[in-house]
């Protein structure tokens, strides 16, 4: 499931991250971020009136906030 | 000749605290804020062993990683690499580390550890960390990477000894040269996280106070309306909470101008002295107060870690005009001063967004206008109320407020589809734990930025009006000719050339004669005026009375709301100016700004000026 579609304050875990549809920079600040496949990941906010955009999420114990375009490329489960 | 100091850079993450830690080392009062990407420039001070040896310490800006995404993050890879021209590389590094943040911060350690400079860990911020129950092993993390690792908490100066008796050990024994293995990203990645693991004593799940307060401050509705009622309480309280303050500095004034009239001869020295330097430059420091309560909201804003949420309920808004929720923050510094707002661009990873941000933050209302808003709004906006606790005239400079946002707006989106024609933007961003702003970092900003007013209005605001009195003073206007000394002096004279320029946009032979010294600053327009008013009054007892007044009775309402309308965009500041042309390397784009906002203030001044007259105002 895309992180942008996860359902907020669930835990889940980044399965892939889709780098090549990402612009450059913002792959190279996420990964920096600390984005990676395998890592503990949970959608908490989302953004503003009928946007929903952007997206507020905890990785490891960072809050981010990131688009959603960005979010689409990054593919996640749902812990169970 | 003497050994030169050892020379030792701070490096971490964005937000970890290394100018706090500075700060505490050198004595230094860099600006430490919570939000990431508040230092931007390396900056550097002297602090000293437990025998009084000097070591140079500098901060950085905050990085990710040595592959900088953005400028700042450039300026510490080439501190750290040696690669800065004029700077020798750093003898050692102090990695600060954010405790509660390991999982994520951990890699950036790694990467500069393997660089092989004799290093120290400033395990920082472990007050944060225990507050949401989280104990860590430094001695076991200290294994793990191989360099001593200190806790710290910079800002109550806890750990500072042992960090300084560590570096100079770890400066006498430098360590082996780094493995020369790189180990790519993902690798360090791992085994970042795994360190970060397995150095948890005891974890519990704090009261995560950050998340429940963003589940308000974030929330879809409720986060909007929020951040819209804190810029329009923050606009209103610059008004209202400032009247008495405004009115005992003015009675001072009035006092002491008194005082000088009675002791002093008539003549060119009490002149000087009392519409020169009291009507002139005390016309302009009345306003302490208002700036005061300005920055005390900004400072608030910044050090509760609120800057980042006020970005992510902007992004969209942002995102129309072709900039993100990431220019919001250098925009929302720039209320204070543009200066400090376009260097914080340099945080911006998108280029062509950084431009746009640095062409539009002259829009922003900085505190320099705020003098010349009140006076107008004061003389010519009556003081009733339009609702309870809202004050028209607050409304009013709220307006003013909102026409600066929506011109900036505007610019930006055609900036950035006709000339930077840039299709995106990005926003992403670390976003911080709420802290409780420190009563002290508080006090010492504002004592600093009062200072820096008080400065100002003693050097640059001080020499234009004394300049312009002089140019007002001379020659002397005949006796008993009739003619106006203003009229007569070489100002006035210069003030004629201009004055067809501006007279299609309503504004009188006095505007014409503020609006060139005010280059040097905007205040100097109210200095100016007061110093005009006060040469031209026919007695002393006129020269006393307030500029307020003499404009009411002098000034048509259109002209009045001509002269805000074009400082809400008139570029009237050299130094932003420089800064500008520093930030692109060029004329090119400073000479771009200054162009239309000119363009724009002449127009808007004409609209506002004829619109109102047509109303018969
Ligand atoms: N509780 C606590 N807060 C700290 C500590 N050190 C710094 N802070 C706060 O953390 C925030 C960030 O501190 P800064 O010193 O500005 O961080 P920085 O690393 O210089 O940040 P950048 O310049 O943006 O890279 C500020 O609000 C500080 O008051 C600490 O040890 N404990
Ligand atoms: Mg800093």
């Amino acid at each position: 499931m895309q992180l942008d579609h996860l359902p907020l304050n669930r835990a889940a875990v980044i399965r892939a991250i889709d780098w090549d549809v990402l612009p450059d920079q913002e792959g190279h600040r996420l990964r920096s971020l600390g984005f990676e496949p395998g890592v503990a990941i949970e959608a908490l906010h989302k953004g503003i009136l009928m946007w929903r955009d952007p997206l507020a999420v905890r990785v490891g114990r960072m809050t981010v906030a990131l688009r959603t375009n960005v979010a689409a490329a990054i593919d996640c489960e749902l812990k169970t | 000749m003497t050994q030169m100091p050892p020379l030792v850079a701070l490096v971490g993450n964005p937000n970890a605290g290394k100018s706090a830690l500075f700060n505490a080392l050198t004595g230094a009062r860099q600006k430490i804020a919570n939000y990431p990407g508040v230092t931007v420039e390396r900056k550097s001070g002297r602090a000293t062993f437990d025998d009084g040896r000097p070591v140079e310490m500098i901060d950085l800006p905050g990085a990710y990683s040595l592959d900088p995404d953005s400028l700042d993050e450039a300026v510490t890879r080439d501190v750290v690499l040696g690669n800065l021209e004029g700077h020798r590389r750093p003898d050692a590094l102090v990695i600060v580390l954010d405790a509660g943040n390991l999982d994520n911060h951990l890699r950036f350690a790694l990467e500069l550890i393997a660089q092989g400079l004799p290093t120290v860990v400033a395990l920082n911020m472990v007050d944060l960390a225990e507050r949401d129950g989280l104990k860590l092993d430094a001695d076991k993390l200290s294994r793990a990477l191989g360099v001593p690792v200190i806790e710290t908490v910079a800002v109550r100066r806890r750990g500072l000894a042992p960090l300084m008796a560590e570096l100079e050990q770890a400066l006498k024994a430098p360590r082996p040269p780094g493995d020369p293995v790189a180990i790519s990203f993902g690798a360090q990645n791992q085994r970042a996280r795994d360190i970060a693991r397995s150095v948890i004593i005891s974890e519990t799940a704090g009261r995560q106070w950050t998340r429940r307060m963003d589940s308000v401050l974030l929330h879809p509705v409720g986060g909007v309306v929020i951040l819209l009622a804190l810029l329009f309480l923050m606009f209103q309280a610059v008004y209202g909470w400032s009247e008495a303050p405004i009115g005992w500095i003015e009675s001072g004034f009035a006092l002491l101008s008194d005082a000088i009239t009675g002791a002093l001869p008539d003549g060119l020295f009490r002149s000087f002295l009392t519409d020169g330097v009291i009507a002139g430059v005390g016309s302009v420091i009345v306003f302490l107060p208002q700036i005061l309560i300005l920055f005390l909201f900004i400072l608030l804003l910044e050090a509760s870690g609120y800057m980042t949420r006020a970005a992510f309920v902007m992004d969209r808004v942002m995102a129309a005009v072709g900039l993100s929720g990431h220019s919001f923050i250098p925009l929302l510094s720039s209320f204070a001063c543009a200066i400090p707002g376009i260097m914080a661009t340099r945080t911006i990873m998108d280029q062509k967004e950084r431009l746009a941000t640095i062409l539009i933050a002259p829009l922003m209302t900085c505190s320099a206008r705020l003098p010349v808003y009140t006076v107008i709004i004061g003389a010519f906006i009556p003081a009733t109320t339009v609702g309870p606790g809202i004050g028209l005239q607050g409304l009013v400079l709220f307006g003013l407020y909102i026409s600066g946002i929506l011109g900036a707006m505007l610019a930006a989106s055609v900036i950035q589809r006709f000339v930077t024609q840039s299709q995106t933007s990005s926003f992403l961003i670390e976003m911080p734990r709420y802290q409780w702003p420190r009563l002290n970092d508080i006090a010492l900003g504002l004592w600093q930025r009062a200072w820096v007013f008080l400065r100002r209005a003693g050097t640059i605001i001080f020499a234009a009006t004394i300049i312009l009195w002089a140019l007002l003073s001379f020659p002397k206007a005949p006796e008993g000719s009739g003619v106006s000394q203003v009229e007569y002096s070489v100002a006035g004279r210069i003030a004629d050339g201009l004055e067809p320029i501006v007279r299609p946009i309503g504004f009188n032979h006095d505007i014409a004669l503020a609006l060139i010294p005010a280059m040097a600053a905007r205040e100097v327009a109210v200095s100016a005026l007061a110093t005009v008013y006060a040469i031209d009054a026919a007695d002393d007892e006129a020269a006393a009375t307030s500029l307020g007044p003499k404009l009411a009775a002098d000034w048509s309402l259109a002209t009045a709301l001509a002269f805000l309308a074009w400082f809400v965009f008139a570029p009237q500041c050299i130094s932003t100016i420089a800064v500008t042309r520093r930030e692109t390397n060029g004329w090119k784009w400073p000479i771009f700004m200054v162009t239309y906002l000119f363009a724009l203030a002449y127009a808007a001044a004409g609209i506002t000026y004829w619109t109102a007259r047509s109303f018969g105002l």
